[in-house]
């Protein structure tokens, strides 16, 4: 018997290697985990508890006592961003997570079958699209109720069509390989040839729109609470945070500065990451 | 030419149609019978049963919507439950603000983007390009409510230099209108310019590997007149496409833009409806601008046709 230690080591894929190689990717990376990092330790870190106040530190500039300052209720910035970055995070994943369960099984089915069903699935999908993401993320959340939530189910909703598209156009270029023949011609099902030969082979880009709309989804999120329509006070969130300090700007403007700057980050990070993944994993870049 | 804008409009009929049953679906959505919320705190069953009369929700969902429908298609989005006034005529009156927001932002976008993405593409692989790159990620990442906060913050409350808020009319008064939208329009053209520009550097970069670019090159034509003349030209067709179907961002960007400079246009409004409860007024905005963000597309379709030769020839 082979011990384990004697087997090859499987040699890091094409696109891993390409994708170490690539610094941006690596930054991208590293901000992501940083800001996941902190939002899972959040509970952990020698912090106030976000929704405390204190009467006797309002709008404080930034100082020892409270990094990034303090709030118009004295709660510390530092606390409610860390705690904010569950929001926006929790937010970003979630809402995707509902947007790839959704709608890459519609369009698996589409590319997969093609005719009406495909024309009844593509025509939802461009009327879908015809409405821009955060005017129908904003009307759906309107008409959910305001909650953190209702934010993420309407973000991940408007984000749907999105991965119906793509996942159709790959469908269509995979479903014409010689193994997918293959497994029609030994007998097996549609679910069983959608399950096992296509999807696998269509994971990659959604992997990278995945990640790019994980960015996009942080921005609507931020935007949603930014209207009061996603998490709702005194849970913090940096969109609610900036909506708080615009009426604050000339007193406290560190109240708009760091927020921002957390969502400008985060969102970056996943551009870069996205980015990154694209080039490794597109074949072309090869 | 005919035949083809003809075709293309017939394709854009089902979508629409699947757009004014999304739409519709949206107030089934509302929790709750909206029809208690009207009746008011005594829900007196008379009045609940003229209103459910009224509002025909004791037809069958099928009947409802095509009511509804036929009054779209006459132009009655419904009425305005905070201001009374119908939805088509508020609608009406926030459109051409919210449309000099978005030419504005357009101009900055083409001004900043286009150029950015021709320089990056010719000089790939330098610092410019590299710097080109990272302003774009940048412009993409950043969201627009926050560098309108910062604008405000730096532009008004520091230096004192333009109003932090407000509109004026460009009939009323040309300066001032031009000062209230000098600071939104950057904000909304920022993000503009940065997918423009990655559009633009990849239609250059695909265009300047071509022969003839080689062949004009060959020729001995001088480099500013191969890139301007003869790739740039070429580079500029889906360019074209890309800036007809922004139409959509800009109108969602503006949502926050006017939120935070206070300019009464259709983003507000959309806003207002939200916070007062008037959802009349949210459907009839995104009817709107799904049918607007349709038309473009078709706009684009067509010139993108009327641009290329080869495919005007081709029909």
């Amino acid at each position: 018997m082979t011990a384990v230690a004697d087997l090859p080591r499987r040699a890091p894929s094409r696109s891993w290697r390409k994708f170490r190689r690539n610094p941006a990717a690596l930054v991208g990376g590293v901000v992501v985990a940083f800001f996941v990092a902190i939002a899972v330790l959040a509970p952990l870190l020698p912090i106030p508890d976000p929704a405390a106040t204190d009467w006797g530190a309002i709008r404080k500039a930034p100082s020892m006592a409270h990094w990034l300052g303090t709030d118009e209720i004295g709660r510390d910035i530092l606390s409610r961003m860390i705690w904010g970055a569950q929001a926006s995070l929790l937010a970003g994943v979630v809402s995707v997570g509902i947007a790839v369960a959704v709608g890459v099984p519609f369009g698996l089915v589409a590319g997969y079958f093609g005719g009406w069903t495909d024309g009844v699935i593509s025509r939802a999908t461009e009327a879908l699209l015809a409405m821009p993401f955060l005017i129908l993320a904003i009307a759906l959340a309107a008409f959910l109720g305001p909650s953190l939530t209702n934010a993420m189910i309407a973000i991940g909703l408007s984000a749907v069509p999105i991965f119906i598209r793509l996942t159709r156009g790959q469908v269509l270029s995979v479903k014409t390989e010689d193994y997918v023949e293959g497994a029609r011609a030994i007998g097996l099902g549609h679910l069983a040839i959608m399950g096992r030969y296509i999807l696998p082979n269509v994971i990659p880009p959604i992997l990278v729109q995945a990640t790019l709309t994980v960015a996009t989804a942080i921005i609507a999120e931020a935007s949603l609470s930014f209207l009061g329509l996603g998490q709702q006070p005194p849970a913090p969130s940096w969109g609610s945070m900036l909506n708080t300090a615009k009426n604050f700007l000339s007193q406290a403007p560190w109240m708009a500065v760091w927020p921002g700057t957390a969502i400008f980050l985060v969102v970056i990070g996943f551009n870069m990451l996205g980015d990154g993944l694209r080039d490794a994993l597109d074949p072309r870049e090869h | 030419m005919l035949r083809y804008i003809l075709r293309r409009v017939l394709i854009a009929v089902p979508t629409l149609i699947l757009v004014s049953v999304f739409v519709f679906t949206l107030q089934k959505l509302l929790p709750g019978d909206p029809v208690l919320a009207m009746a008011g705190e005594d829900r007196d069953p008379a009045t609940i049963a003229f209103l459910r009369e009224k509002y025909r929700l004791n037809d069958p969902i099928l009947v409802q919507y095509f009511v509804w429908l036929g009054d779209v298609l006459r132009g009655d989005l419904g009425m305005s439950l905070r201001t009374g006034l119908p939805v088509t005529e508020l609608i009406a009156q926030k459109l051409p603000v919210t449309i000099q927001l978005a030419i504005m932002s357009m101009f900055w976008a083409l001004l900043i983007g286009i150029p950015m993405g021709i320089v990056s593409a010719v000089r790939k692989g330098t610092w410019a390009d590299w710097l080109a790159n990272i302003v774009a990620l940048s412009g993409l990442s950043v969201p627009n409510f926050w560098l309108g906060i910062m604008l405000i913050l730096l532009v008004s409350v520091n230096l004192g230099w333009l109003p932090a808020s407000g509109y004026e009319s460009p009939f009323v008064d040309l300066k001032r209108s031009f000062q209230t939208m000098l600071m939104p329009s950057l904000v909304l053209g920022t993000g503009l310019a940065a997918a423009l520009m990655r559009h633009t550097r990849s239609a250059m970069l695909g265009v300047l590997q071509s022969d003839y670019i080689r062949t004009a090159r060959a020729k001995g034509l001088a480099e500013r007149r191969v890139i301007l003349r003869h790739a740039f030209r070429n580079a500029l067709l889906p360019v074209v496409t890309l800036t007809a179907l922004l139409f959509g961002e800009l109108l969602a960007g503006a949502v926050l833009t006017e939120q935070i400079f206070t300019i009464p246009g259709f983003g507000k409004l959309v806003v207002d409806a939200v916070f007062n409860r008037d959802y009349a007024v949210v459907q009839g905005v995104v009817l709107v601008t799904a049918v607007g963000f349709i038309l473009m597309n078709l706009l684009a379709d067509v010139l993108y046709v009327l641009l290329n030769p080869r495919m005007r020839d081709a029909l």
